[in-house]
């Protein structure tokens, strides 16, 4: 009996899928049930299993090779059946109806939109997430606990089961990301969170607003009477050296600092997995005359405000004589643009992708607030902050930016 | 500590208990005159005279169902079996009576005895006579089942049978009579009933077993450490009541089971501790729970195939590789 293989919807909302590996080969014996390929589908990469016996006899599409949902990627029939009428083709079925299981005479074809609207993310993670996975009991608990999408993980236990042993690496690499406040030169660089199955649904409907990185934004007001009373201590001190100290070199280091509280926004979006860096490179944007461009300062969570400083100013002279190698203006983490010097208030900045946040930092004005029923006069600052809502929830950015204003009003925090 | 013999704490049980308790008496065939066929009862007589420590016909039925109504009557009778394969024939009285009249009486009745005896496959004693007959007196609700596996467990939860105003079934270990521990010499050594002990700590993997079986537990322990593997012995020492906890706590610490038992596989105690295993601590488990148990056939006569049938150190150390994925 001949059976067409097709690309079968491994997900409710799969339209295409990609074939990332073919795990039996032409010729090779096939018994219903067997695990022919790995797909990758808009969630995960799912197994596509054999619904027939016989001989692999031909495979239409390539690894790396994208197909519709309900084309015929490859045939299995016995040695000797003809197989040469059967063509790449969608094979006459709706797109949404090439499973044979799931298919049932006389439905209708269900709309892409309705299933995907039918599908919340809570239950895209249990149906999509694990039941397609084996996986000891202990672990499946574990994955949930630690966050771990099991589908990222191989099993080694009998038929592919994820088993405890399994769970041991991924544990590591949570808790060290979750050591994110100490600062050791010894750590990864970064860490890859696999994207979870409400993440990727939170990506794909964003951008299809607003795209794409979809940004939302926040701004807070932050009173900067003690660091300019810091700054001025500083730079007294550091008055026979020669060195100056900027407003803007302090909330750099403040920015990192607070990034290390919240590596959640010191992150970028790789579509099936969010990359969460441990070490802050801050991209300072500079002004020049074509442009703009923004050098790194790489590791600033672990350096002084006297480096920082020095740096920024050493950067951005050689910035505007063009004279920066490109390692010097890539690998940012997250980014400062400051346009308080040419008396912006306020403003938005543009995401440097693929960095997941900016800050857009105002100018310092003096501004009468009100302080314990009196009107006071403050110098006042305002932050920007614009969010990757794919990497960055809004209640996260405005966490990291409550720990941004608290350091910035009180300075010696930054220390802590 | 004293250093004794199973059969001398067993003993010692009585002796304390029948010297405490002027309503015990011990009945059973060739306990008195004969000092008991494997001399548990050994001296009894002398002590406390044949209205205490009684000879019985050939008729298990019928000193069971004596021993039954004494107990309804206020005393408590420790009625021994030669081996429990003979007590199958007195299981009307044992399961009938003994473990339902508290039930049936609304409470009016208590059934306060003892059936106590060797247990388990010994050597080359054939099918009717080298079986662990636990699982028939474990199956209906009312009867307590107790396994001791050392003289320590042998004395203190003897003690503790006798006093108990349930029926219990007191299984010895046939092949642990002669077998050396440590027993305290306190004054009232009593264990109580339904409190496992964890026999060797271990944090890969748990062998819960009970009885006899504890030692084929401990060897396979020692092996697999030679390996690496660190192995827990849970000794459950009664079955009926049965310490949920301790299992619960032994599971979520190693997250894999074997249940070792040298009775059949088919509805037995380790298939009731799997599947309270499963149905409370399903999320702590990181492979299936095994069983190493007797062959589910009849023991056989011929050595090697009576070596095959039994539960070995060899199968135990095989299945807690399996559930170590090893």
């Amino acid at each position: 009996m001949v059976t067409k293989v097709h690309m079968e919807a491994l997900s409710p909302t799969m339209e295409e899928g990609q074939l990332v590996q073919w795990l039996k080969s032409e010729g090779d014996e096939i018994s219903s049930g067997d695990i022919l390929a790995e797909i990758e589908t808009d969630k995960a990469t799912m197994e596509l299993v054999a619904r027939g016996d016989g001989i692999l006899r031909k495979i239409f599409l390539d690894a790396g090779g994208v197909s519709v949902v309900g084309a015929v990627i490859a045939v299995i029939a016995a040695a000797d059946e003809d197989i040469s009428g059967i063509e790449v083709s969608s094979d006459g079925n709706g797109t949404q109806q090439a499973l044979p299981e799931e298919s049932s005479a006389g439905t209708e074809p269900v709309a892409p939109e309705e299933l995907e609207a039918a599908a919340t993310p809570e239950t895209t993670a249990d149906t999509q997430g694990t039941d397609s996975v084996r996986a000891s009991p202990l672990a499946r608990r574990l994955a949930t606990e630690m966050g771990v999408d099991l589908l990222t993980i191989k099993g080694s236990g009998p038929g592919g089961r994820v088993v405890k042993r399994d769970l041991e690496g991924a544990k590591t690499a949570i808790s060290k990301a979750a050591a994110t406040t100490t600062w050791t030169s010894e750590e990864n660089e970064y860490e890859d969170l696999p994207t979870s199955q409400m993440r990727k649904s939170i990506a794909k409907r964003l951008v299809t607003s607003i795209g794409p990185v979809p940004t939302f934004y926040l701004t807070i007001e932050i009173d900067m009477n003690r660091v300019i009373g810091a700054r001025e201590s500083m730079n007294n001190m550091l008055e026979e050296d020669g060195y100056r100290i900027s407003v803007n070199d302090i909330v750099l280091k403040a920015v990192a600092a607070a990034l290390r509280q919240h590596p959640n926004c010191n992150a970028q979006w790789h579509d099936s997995f969010v990359r969460r860096f441990n070490a802050v490179h801050l991209g300072v944007a500079v002004a020049i005359d074509e442009g703009l461009i923004t050098p790194v300062i790489r590791n600033a969570h672990a350096k002084g405000i006297m480096q920082i400083a020095a740096e920024v100013r050493e950067l951005a002279g050689r910035a505007r004589t063009k004279k920066l190698m490109p390692d010097e203006y890539t690998g940012s983490t997250f980014s400062v643009s400051n346009l308080g010097m040419f008396g912006i208030q306020e403003f938005t900045a543009i995401i440097n992708p693929p960095e997941a946040g900016i800050l857009a930092v105002g100018g310092i004005e003096e501004t009468p607030v009100v302080v314990n029923g009196e009107v006071k006069v403050c110098p006042r600052m305002r932050i920007t902050m614009s969010c990757d809502h794919r990497v960055i929830d809004g209640a996260q950015g405005a966490r990291f930016l409550a720990t941004l204003k608290s350091m910035l009003e009180e300075p010696t925090a930054i220390l802590l | 500590m004293a250093t004794m013999t199973y059969r001398d704490a067993l003993n010692e049980a009585l002796r304390e208990e029948m010297d405490r308790d002027p309503d015990v008496f011990l009945m059973g065939e060739e306990v008195a005159e004969y000092d008991g066929a494997y001399k548990v009862s050994k001296g009894l007589l002398d002590v406390f005279g044949d209205q205490r420590v009684v000879d019985a016909p050939i008729s298990e039925l019928g000193f069971a169902g004596l021993g039954v109504g004494a107990a309804m009557a206020g005393l408590r009778p420790v009625i021994e079996f030669m081996t429990f394969n003979f007590a199958y024939l007195a299981l009307d009285q044992i399961i009938n009576n003994a473990s339902k009249l508290c039930y049936m009486s609304g409470g009016q009745f208590k059934v306060p005895i003892t059936f106590r005896g060797p247990n388990g496959p010994a050597l080359q004693l054939g099918a009717q006579h080298s079986q662990a007959c636990e699982t028939y007196f474990l199956h209906a609700p009312g009867c307590k089942v107790v396994t001791p596996a050392t003289p320590a467990d042998a004395k203190g939860l003897l003690k503790a049978s006798i006093r108990d105003d349930d029926p219990v079934a007191f299984m010895e270990g046939e092949l642990l009579y002669n077998f050396k521990g440590e027993v305290p010499e306190e004054d009232d050594f009593v264990i109580p009933l339904g409190v496992a002990d964890l026999k060797r700590v271990g944090s890969d993997v748990s062998i819960i077993t009970h009885g006899k079986m504890v030692h084929v537990a401990l060897q396979a322990a020692d092996k697999l450490e030679s390996e690496g593997i660190e192995a827990e012995v849970l000794d459950l020492r009664s079955i009926r009541p049965l310490d949920v906890d301790a299992i619960l706590e032994t599971v979520q610490k190693t997250n894999r089971v074997v249940y070792l038992e040298d009775s059949w596989p088919y509805a037995g105690a380790g298939a009731q501790v799997v599947s309270i295993i499963q149905e409370e601590a399903f999320d702590h488990l990181d492979a299936p729970v095994l069983r190493v148990t007797q062959a589910d056939v009849p023991m056989p006569y011929a050595k090697n195939l009576e070596a095959l049938a039994k539960p070995s150190v060899e199968r135990v150390v095989g299945s807690c590789k399996k559930v170590l994925y090893r």
